[in-house]
């Protein structure tokens, strides 16, 4: 099979659904002349026009807000937020509008709208675009949030994404654009909430998404060679969580580590270990553990970046003493 | 000359314009040299709005910067040694390592700070404005944003505050025609600027971001009204940056002949031949205060670059007070 990078697997699941649908419009800061700040936006100005792919001011607020504006009365754009460190300043109109307007309206309208946004540390940016800010919207109600860790993934659940009647959103990890994997030139839309076990094994399950889970599967390799035997869940989707991939992969292994790069209290993690808890407390043999992001501000010195998220070695060490 | 200055003052204001081109050129080496990481916005060409603003203060007034900051922290007294360090992410900078280019700020010298969020210090500003008002203390805060700053909805939230309040606030309006790669007229409904200032009760002139002097008989001019309890104001500069927008940006959205122009419009160049025109500096002179400069400039950065790393236990300190 044909490899692509995840950026260009992005780029590809917004042309084709361009293409297929014309109320589909992409809208954000310099998505459109410049081709988004990370480039994946490229060629889609030149082939949609003005029209479909609109650059914006900077105001996030108006941008995520108008989002919804035009998803409830026939359109279905996908706006992209530069770094969700910005989502800040639309977390009002994501919190308070976007996800509760069907609800409130008893069910009587529909929010197909799609945020992509971008995160995670790496370029020793320091704290205002580095940030891990999922948890943010895995814990309000009414909001789904996508994480793909590959391009294959990428490509399939923003397809998927651009064509729920749901508000999506959808992070990308700065570190994983020029990442190559296999994509199939055929068309394939994936499911949103639902787990993929990247790797079988039998002593432990190591849960991650997006970046960490990269080196959660290269943790995994190495600890193969010492006769550990780990399985590796991809979440993709963290709302709606798929529970019950990790809770039968609980059931074989009886011991869990989660991994992710966002903040170690309140982070999503948390509520994993809260549910495992809850489904499947007589499965485990040992506590879950959490190999997590530092509590701090990203400081932009790169050393101090590095140690202040998980990287191979940590979640190796953390898989170890939950054996020992 | 549109003020006249005495030879030292001239000396200061060109070799300050010239500390922060070398400073930005120097910072575009190491980054194509992969020994600075991360990104830096640079703020090459428009040295004559942070030079002639910063002239019209006093050492205990404050401001806010952004994205675009080297040059405000340089104008404001930063150490050229720790803001090279800083931008590093070594323990020597005036962040100890820990803010770097996008969070650049010599508290010690009245600069609230760079800032990663585009319009990220105009509430701040407001905050600062009202706390000068509170404890009577006739400071004065400058608030830097660019063009596309003012688009956010905290632009017009602060800006109405500072209006209602008379808050001695004076936002200095970068104006370099774009934001990223999204010119003025293709965001914004209004495309003089200085009519954002109207709506809020407060004046505001445009001028020549080129021209060191005519930015600070501008900004002079508001500080004054602002001590005296006159409240704010704004002073939008047209000015332009010469690189792109970050290292991978390949400018697509202007033409070079706009960058031309604007390259004739040099704000050292022209301040340089002005003062020697008028028989204030010699060309010598110039040419020595480059020279003196470009030495500063290595020095820090051969101090930079041999700085050490903050330790491991850095990670931990200075969350809380
Ligand atoms: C809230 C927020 N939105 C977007 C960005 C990304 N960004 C950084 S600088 C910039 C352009 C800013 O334009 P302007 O205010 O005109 O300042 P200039 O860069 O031209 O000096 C953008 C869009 C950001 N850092 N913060
Ligand atoms: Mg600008």
């Amino acid at each position: 099979m044909r490899e692509i990078a995840y950026w260009q697997a992005i780029n590809e699941a917004l042309a084709e659904e361009m293409t297929k649908d014309p109320s589909v419009f992409i809208m954000g800061e310099d998505v459109a002349i410049y081709g988004g700040a990370y480039a994946v936006t490229r060629g889609l100005h030149a082939k949609f026009g003005d029209e479909r792919v609109r650059d914006t001011a900077i105001s996030e607020a108006a941008i995520v807000g108008a989002g919804l504006g035009a998803a409830i009365t026939g359109m279905r754009p996908v706006v992209e937020i530069m770094y969700v460190d910005f989502m800040g300043i639309a977390m009002d109109q994501l919190n308070n509008q976007i996800a509760k307007i069907r609800y409130m309206f008893g069910g009587k309208t529909k929010v197909p709208l799609v945020i992509r946004t971008e995160g995670g540390a790496g370029r020793t940016l320091g704290a205002h675009h580095s940030q891990s800010l999922e948890a943010w919207f895995t814990h309000i109600p009414g909001i789904k949030v996508v994480m793909p860790s590959t391009p294959y993934d990428a490509k399939g659940l923003l397809k998927a994404a651009i064509r729920e009647d749901n508000p999506i959103v959808y992070i990308e990890h700065k570190m994983l654009y020029n990442t190559k994997g296999p994509v199939p030139e055929t068309e394939y839309v994936l499911p949103i909430g639902k787990a993929d076990v990247k790797k079988q094994g039998k002593d432990i399950t190591l849960v991650s998404w997006s970046l960490t889970l990269l080196h959660c599967l290269k943790a995994a390799e190495e600890l193969e060679k010492e006769g550990i035997s780990v399985e590796v869940i991809d979440l993709r989707t963290l709302a709606p969580l798929d529970i019950d991939t990790i809770v039968g992969s609980v059931q074989k292994t009886h011991r869990l580590v989660i991994a992710h790069e966002a903040w170690k209290t309140g982070g999503f993690a948390g509520e994993i270990a809260a549910q495992v808890m809850e489904k499947a407390f007589d499965h485990l043999d040992a506590p879950v553990s959490r190999v997590c992001g530092a509590d701090v501000p990203m400081p932009k010195a790169p050393n101090l970046e590095r140690l202040a998220i998980p990287n191979k070695e940590t979640i190796k060490k953390a898989v170890k003493e939950l054996l020992a | 000359m549109s003020t006249s200055i005495d030879k030292g003052t001239a000396i200061f204001y060109l070799q300050k314009m010239m500390e922060i081109r070398q400073f930005e050129d120097k910072i575009m080496d190491l980054l194509a040299q992969n020994i600075a990481e991360g990104g830096s916005h640079l703020y090459a060409g428009e040295e004559a709005v942070a030079v002639g603003a910063m002239a019209a203060l006093r050492p205990d007034d404050f401001i806010t910067s952004t994205h675009r900051g080297h040059g405000h922290a340089i104008a404001k007294g930063g150490k050229l040694n720790e803001l090279m360090a800083e931008i590093l992410g070594k323990a020597t900078g005036c962040c100890k390592g820990k803010g770097g280019s996008l969070h650049l700020a010599d508290v010690s010298t009245g600069n609230l700070g760079a800032n990663g969020i585009v319009g990220g210090g105009l509430a701040m500003a407001a905050g600062a404005g009202l706390s000068i008002k509170l404890r009577k203390t006739e400071q004065v805060t400058l608030c830097f944003i660019g063009d596309g700053a003012t688009n956010q909805g905290v632009f017009h939230e602060s800006l109405n505050m500072v209006g209602t309040w008379r808050l001695p606030v004076i936002y200095i309006v970068e104006n370099n025609l774009y934001g990223m790669s999204v010119s003025v007229k293709r965001a914004s409904a209004v495309t003089d600027l200085a009519k954002k200032a109207v709506p809020y009760n407060m004046p505001a002139v445009t001028v020549s971001g080129q021209d060191v002097l005519a930015v600070k008989d501008a900004v002079e001019a508001y500080v004054k009204n602002a001590r005296a309890g006159k409240g704010p104001a704004m002073v939008v500069c047209d000015t332009y940056r010469y690189y792109g927008h970050s290292r991978s940006d390949p400018r697509v959205y202007r033409t070079k002949e706009e960058e031309k122009y604007w390259a004739e419009q040099d704000p050292i160049k022209l301040f340089s031949a002005k003062c020697v025109k008028e028989g204030l500096l010699s060309q010598k002179d110039v040419e020595e205060l480059d020279k003196f400069v470009e030495n500063e400039i290595e020095e820090a950065t051969k101090f930079a670059i041999e700085s050490p790393l903050p330790g491991d236990a850095e990670l931990y300190t200075d969350l809380f007070a």
